[in-house]
């Protein structure tokens, strides 16, 4: 067991905890963070993705050792400022006017993967939102809704 | 933006009934409730199984077998290990009956000593321990003794047949030596996981009174709690079940939770705390059910001009190890088993028998989908034949107003196999795009059509090619099902003055808390939020039937909408006509709460013999065409499928995101189901039981699916409605694989249509010739 | 929940080499595969864990007078990054981007892709392709070794034990050419089927150093000498392509497996040989 310190969500955190334990677990047993969701173990769904400094990853395959002094964010800290004013962010606003969520499991790691993708500048273009989302496996809605609600927030095409 | 730009043209066309584009903006749910739970999904505040704590609570694994088929003899812990420290629960500890209540009593929750173990994944015995850490150290000292026997793998040489069915109409054997074309064709159709993202997840609970509350993901809270009952031997009270926030179900959560509970709710009896049973992937893959494997055989007749004369099919499905709810899967295969075609004489035969492999169960479409491949591509192959198009051999033979089907069932009303097929037709300019692909196909010299070089490559490296499905679906349950189930819903208005709605229906995503509150709603005149959706808990709310079969809002809807306007009566009465919302609130102040139930009735006139096999297979049914376009790699027969026009008949459509979700949904379903999606198996275990090798479509795979709905209301329901979920199912996979041969030229009768498959066929394997014209072979 | 080995997180080589050679120690990088093998189901959990990524010698790519040289710790999505990649090496930066898909391109390494050796790892004929060098180091000091001499059997790699793998060189010489395409069963988060690398020098003479290098068609990425010798002298004419192509297939034995079958997998490694010869020859 170590001490491993990071910033999730914009609040330092400190974990005592095995280093090869997965980041994912870290979130949701070590810190409550259960918006985070479990999908396969293997990397293959998205279902846990997550933003390690400001790159999209999937948490199951993330061993607590490797994220001390990082900058960790989860779907609870996608619209904090939003949260306060008792709202939800763009994206998540543009999701739900959408339909783009409906068993709402694979939602917070789509939402961190779009997050992701506009951070990095992406824009209204389908195929560069379905490559950004192509590790996020959605089994409710074929992808549609969810490609659409990406494009309404992002800039538009040149 | 998905935009609708249709014109209609033609006659059929003015009568369809299409959902106005103008009614919402592109892409938003305006003047429509947003999600209901869609917030607390969108924040990661939604509580799933998984993300509940119980403080004390123990986890639980599964011992499995891990032969297909063995007796057991005696189930063996390591001397070496403490056992005190954890609890072994073993089919000894069962209170009441070792069996998972189902249609049949032939599944026990563990196999006894002495039992017979039916399959590789079979549950044996359950370990429960503090920590996870020690369940994954003392699950590997549990041995089981076994004796092998022989198993059996293949459905047709298995002599345990589970349900069998034989409906006849008119004279077959007559029609076929009159028909100018007889065609045989037998098709296969594999294995399809579920795939919920959310694996299944049980929390059992032990409570005072010796009861249990269970806290999981399931799509049928009573079919649960009745199971709890039985084998646990707990009352009503005593079997408390919760449905938790459920991450997807598609059939996959309609029976297969019962198993999970009961084994739950074993280890906390015997723990006497908490128990957390959540499957990770490769369990949930190993272990739960999946779609029946079927063969399908037709021999089909035809006039010179496409008219149907004859049709008769064998339809042999896999049931696996257990019975579950095969009979009704195959029951529904069955009935669908000749497509939406009027056909005079009809035989339909379907058998489903026992095998040694995991028991295979719901999954949407729910047998349709395997034998309505098979009718489409009979259709198909025959149009081909006859040298007529596709749209015009199904023109011919659609079901119309008037028709009768194979089960007698005169079909009087809500009849749309001809609007979608147009409108299918139109929007995908199915034709023209046809006439062209048919042109390349002749001018093309590319990979495989070098007879002497099936190693060179050509000029082209991808063709296109455009195929057409039309589908019919029994909305809600077959037969009279519904009357067995006599479900109730209610509305109340509780003392306080809340507005509830309370059913069974579970949330899994398609949108049961956003359009029950909405139905209510409009029938009181509140505003939606002003209704609450009571949880799926079974000390709360009454047996309103399971979340299945495109059932909801057809049926259960109608429950509601009837609980509500007695609801508004009765307060509207008391206030001497002051409009319910004004009155509600100064009512529940004098009366105290005020509770609807409203009990199932009979469809009016709507008769089926279970006997027989005859008369109103369904109250009434859903109608779909489907178009696909494809792009076919010449070199590797990789398949992209680019575009799907989807058009679904759902009698009426109540809240058109949701609707278009369950369309667009259950569309890439179909085509991973066409495309990618097949469990291998190998003496009974699944070779690809892992997320790595199981694949399904990402969002790159995905085609771009337009969504056009179509209302010919069911006079049945107050609302019309007819349900929209199983539809998209029925023709995605034929449409894609006729697409596939209309840019390659090879039929592929054995789904998926992988590239090994087009590739083999391009190589020379053809697909079984047609016998006639003139006399059967 | 998998099980969580001890893990230590050493900063220099030096550190990482004695832990190294102290006793069975399994290296991690971006864990992408080592992260799968803690569950324990698809074989023995590793006993103890090398945390590399804080050990900075092993990161960044850098153009020298022999080639292009990355660090086994640079992720698939720096390579699709890299200007240099792209300028250099771009059917690098292509097969880069046919692994798994963002998330694993962030995480996953060149390094960790030529440790694991799995037969279908989608850099690994590329490596082949292109006569690449791993430079592996240990305790007992460092030593190159050849890409076509680092992948003995199933899985099984020339590095010992007690090495680390610490940079790949790709030698560039002048008018190099490189193609790749791989196949799968998806368009992103897919294994391969068939993965075919080809490396090329033309010269007045015809095509010479001719490298046909395959994933996913024999227990590990292999180079088809038979056909390479097809090449070898030749043009790339519709001819010299068909013979090529029925080389190929004729020396392959691939096997049929949960993704493919052995037929499939012959037959589209030759036609895509053949496009790539088609394409390369223009006609």
């Amino acid at each position: 067991m170590s001490a491993y310190r990071f910033l999730v969500n914009g609040a330092p955190a400190e974990v005592e905890a095995p280093g090869m334990r997965r980041l994912l677990d870290v979130l949701r047993e070590d810190l409550g963070l259960t918006g985070t969701k479990e999908g396969c173990g293997e990397g293959e769904c998205g279902a846990c993705s997550v933003l390690v400094d400001g790159q999209v990853v999937d948490s199951c395959l993330v061993p607590i050792c490797q994220v001390e002094g990082r900058i960790v964010r989860t779907v609870e800290g996608l619209s904090l400022a939003a949260r306060e004013r008792g709202s939800l962010d763009t994206l998540q606003e543009a999701f739900l006017d959408h339909g783009a969520a409906q068993c709402g499991i694979c939602t917070p790691g789509m939402l961190m993967a779009a997050r992701a993708y506009l951070d990095a500048g992406g824009a209204a273009d389908d195929g560069a939102i379905r490559e950004a989302i192509a590790g996020n496996l959605c089994r409710c809605t074929g992808y549609t809704k969810i490609v659409d609600a990406i494009a309404a927030v992002a800039k538009p095409l040149d | 933006m998905p935009t609708r730009t249709l014109t209609p043209g033609t006659d059929v066309l003015d009568r369809a009934l299409v959902v106005d584009p103008g009614q919402r903006v592109p892409g938003r749910a305006s003047g429509f409730p947003l999600r209901r739970e869609g917030p607390a999904k969108l924040t990661g505040a939604a509580k799933y199984t998984d993300d509940l704590v119980f403080p004390g609570a123990w986890f639980g694994t599964t011992i499995r077998s891990s032969e297909a088929r063995a007796t057991l003899r005696a189930i063996e812990l390591d001397p070496d290990v403490d056992w005190s420290k954890v609890v072994v629960a073993t089919a000894a500890d069962i209170p009441g009956e070792n069996i998972v209540s189902s249609i049949k009593d032939d599944q026990p929750l563990l196999v006894p000593i002495g039992g017979e173990i039916r399959h590789v994944a079979e549950p044996v015995a359950l370990l429960a321990a503090p920590d996870r850490e020690t369940l994954r150290r003392l699950r590997g000292r549990i041995r089981l003794v076994t004796e092998p026997l022989e198993p059996v793998f293949d459905p047709e040489l298995s002599d345990h047949v589970f349900a069998e069915y034989d409906v006849k109409h008119g004279d077959p054997s007559a029609a076929f030596a009159e028909a100018d074309l007889v065609l045989e064709g037998e098709y296969r159709v594999g294995h399809q996981e579920q795939l919920y993202i959310e694996n299944n997840a049980m929390i059992a609970v032990p409570g005072e009174d010796g009861g249990i509350v269970i806290h999981g993901s399931m799509q049928c809270p009573y079919y649960v709690h009745n199971a709890l009952k039985r084998a646990l031997q707990l009352t009503s009270v005593q079997a408390r079940v919760i449905q938790e926030e459920t991450g997807g179900g598609f059939g996959g959560k309609e029976e297969f939770p019962s198993v999970l509970a009961l084994h739950a709710s074993l280890l906390a009896l015997k723990a006497k705390r908490p128990v957390r049973m959540i499957y990770e992937r490769h369990e949930d893959i190993v272990a739960t059910t999946k779609r029946h494997p079927a063969v399908v055989r037709h021999r089909t007749g035809f006039a010179k001009d496409g008219t149907l004369v004859a049709q008769d099919i064998e339809v042999v499905m896999d049931g696996g190890a257990y019975c579950t709810l095969t009979p009704v899967v195959l029951s529904r295969g069955v009935l669908h088993a000749g497509g939406p075609y009027r056909c005079p004489n009809v035989r339909l035969r379907g058998r489903a028998t026992r095998t040694n492999t995991a028991p295979n169960g719901a999954f949407r479409g729910f047998g349709a989908p395997q034998t309505e491949f098979a009718a489409e591509m009979q259709m198909n192959r025959a149009a081909e034949l006859l040298g007529i198009s596709p749209a015009e051999i199904r023109r011919r033979n659609v079901y119309v107003l008037g028709d009768t089907t194979p089960t007698g069932q005169l079909l009087r009303e809500s009849v749309a196999g001809e609007e979608v097929l147009e409108l299918a037709l139109g929007a995908s300019l199915f034709e023209r795009v046809r006439e062209r692909t048919r042109r390349e196909a002749a001018q093309r010299t590319g990979s495989g059509t070098i007879p002497t070089g099936p190693l060179r490559t050509g000029n082209e490296r991808r063709a296109t090619g455009i195929g057409l499905a039309l589908a019919w679906h029994g909305a809600g349950f077959t037969g009279s099902g519904e009357v067995h189930l006599a479900s109730v819903a209610s509305v109340e208005l509780a003392a306080e003055g809340r507005i509830r709605v309370l059913t069974a229906n579970t949330e899994m995503g398609q949108g049961t808390k956003t359009v029950f509150p909405q139905m209510v709603a409009t029938e009181l005149g509140v505003p939606v939020d002003w209704v609450e959706y009571a949880p799926q808990d079974t000390a709360e709310v009454l047996d309103s039937g399971p979340t299945v079969a495109s059932r909801t809002v057809m049926v259960v809807g109608k429950l509601v909408i009837l609980a509500a306007r007695r609801l508004k009566e009765t307060i509207e009465g008391r206030s001497n006509g002051v409009p319910f919302h004004e009155a509600f609130r100064d009512d529940a102040r004098e009366h105290g709460a005020t509770r609807i139930d409203q009990k199932f009735e009979p469809y009016p006139g709507v008769v089926f013999d279970d006997a027989t096999y005859m008369g109103d297979a369904y109250p009434a049914y859903g109608w779909a065409a489907a178009v696909a376009t494809v792009e076919v790699d010449l070199d590797t027969c990789e398949v992209q499928v680019v575009d799907v026009i989807a058009v679904d008949d759902v009698g009426k459509v109540i809240h058109p995101i949701l609707c278009e979700g369950q369309v667009e949904g259950g569309t890439l379903q179909a085509v991973g189901y066409a495309t990618i999606e097949e469990m291998k198996l190998d003496k009974g275990r699944y070779l690809n039981d892992r997320l790595a090798t199981y694949l399904i479509p990402t969002a790159l795979d995905a085609p771009h699916i337009r969504s056009i709905l179509v209302e010919a209301p069911y006079s049945g329901s107050p609302h019309g409605a007819k349900g929209v979920g199983e539809l998209p199912m029925d023709v995605g996979a034929p449409a894609v694989v006729a697409a596939i041969h209309d840019a390659t030229g090879v039929w592929i009768h054995d789904l998926p249509a992988t590239p090994e498959k087009i590739l083999a066929a391009r190589h020379g394997e053809r697909a079984p010739a047609a016998v006639g014209p003139g006399k059967a072979a | 929940m998998p099980a969580e080995p001890p893990i230590d997180t050493p900063k220099h080589l030096f550190e990482a080499y004695e832990l190294l050679a102290s006793g069975p120690t399994r290296p991690i990088a971006g864990g992408t595969d080592v992260m799968v093998a803690i569950t324990g189901e698809l074989g023995p959990i590793p006993e103890r864990m090398l945390d590399l990524s804080r050990i900075e010698e092993l990161r960044g790519i850098s153009l020298e007078a022999d080639g292009l040289v990355l660090g086994a710790r640079t992720t698939y999505t720096e390579i699709r990054r890299s200007a240099l990649c792209r300028e250099h090496l771009p059917a690098l930066v292509e097969a880069a981007g046919t692994i798994g898909a963002a998330q694993i391109q962030n995480r996953g390494t060149l390094g960790g892709n030529i440790a694991n050796a799995s037969p279908a790892g989608d850099t690994l004929p590329i490596l082949l392709a292109a006569d690449a060098r791993i430079l592996v180091g240990g305790q007992r000091g460092e030593r190159e070794i050849k890409a076509l001499d680092y992948f003995v059997a199933y899985r099984k790699t020339a590095l010992e034990p007690d090495e680390l793998i610490l940079h790949v060189r790709f030698p560039l010489p002048g008018g190099r050419q490189l193609r790749f395409r791989k196949v799968g069963t998806r368009r992103a988060q897919a294994i391969s089927k068939v993965v075919v690398a080809l490396g090329w020098q033309d010269g007045p003479r015809g095509w010479s150093d001719v490298r046909v290098a395959l994933g996913s068609v024999a227990a590990t990425p292999i180079r088809a000498a038979g056909t390479e010798a097809v090449l070898e002298g030749a043009r790339p004419t519709p001819e010299v392509a068909d013979r090529a192509a029925e080389t190929l297939a004729g020396e392959l034995q691939p096997i049929d497996d949960v993704r493919s079958t052995a037929d499939y997998r012959r037959a589209v490694s030759a036609r895509v040989l053949h496009r790539l010869l088609r394409d390369a020859g223009g006609w």
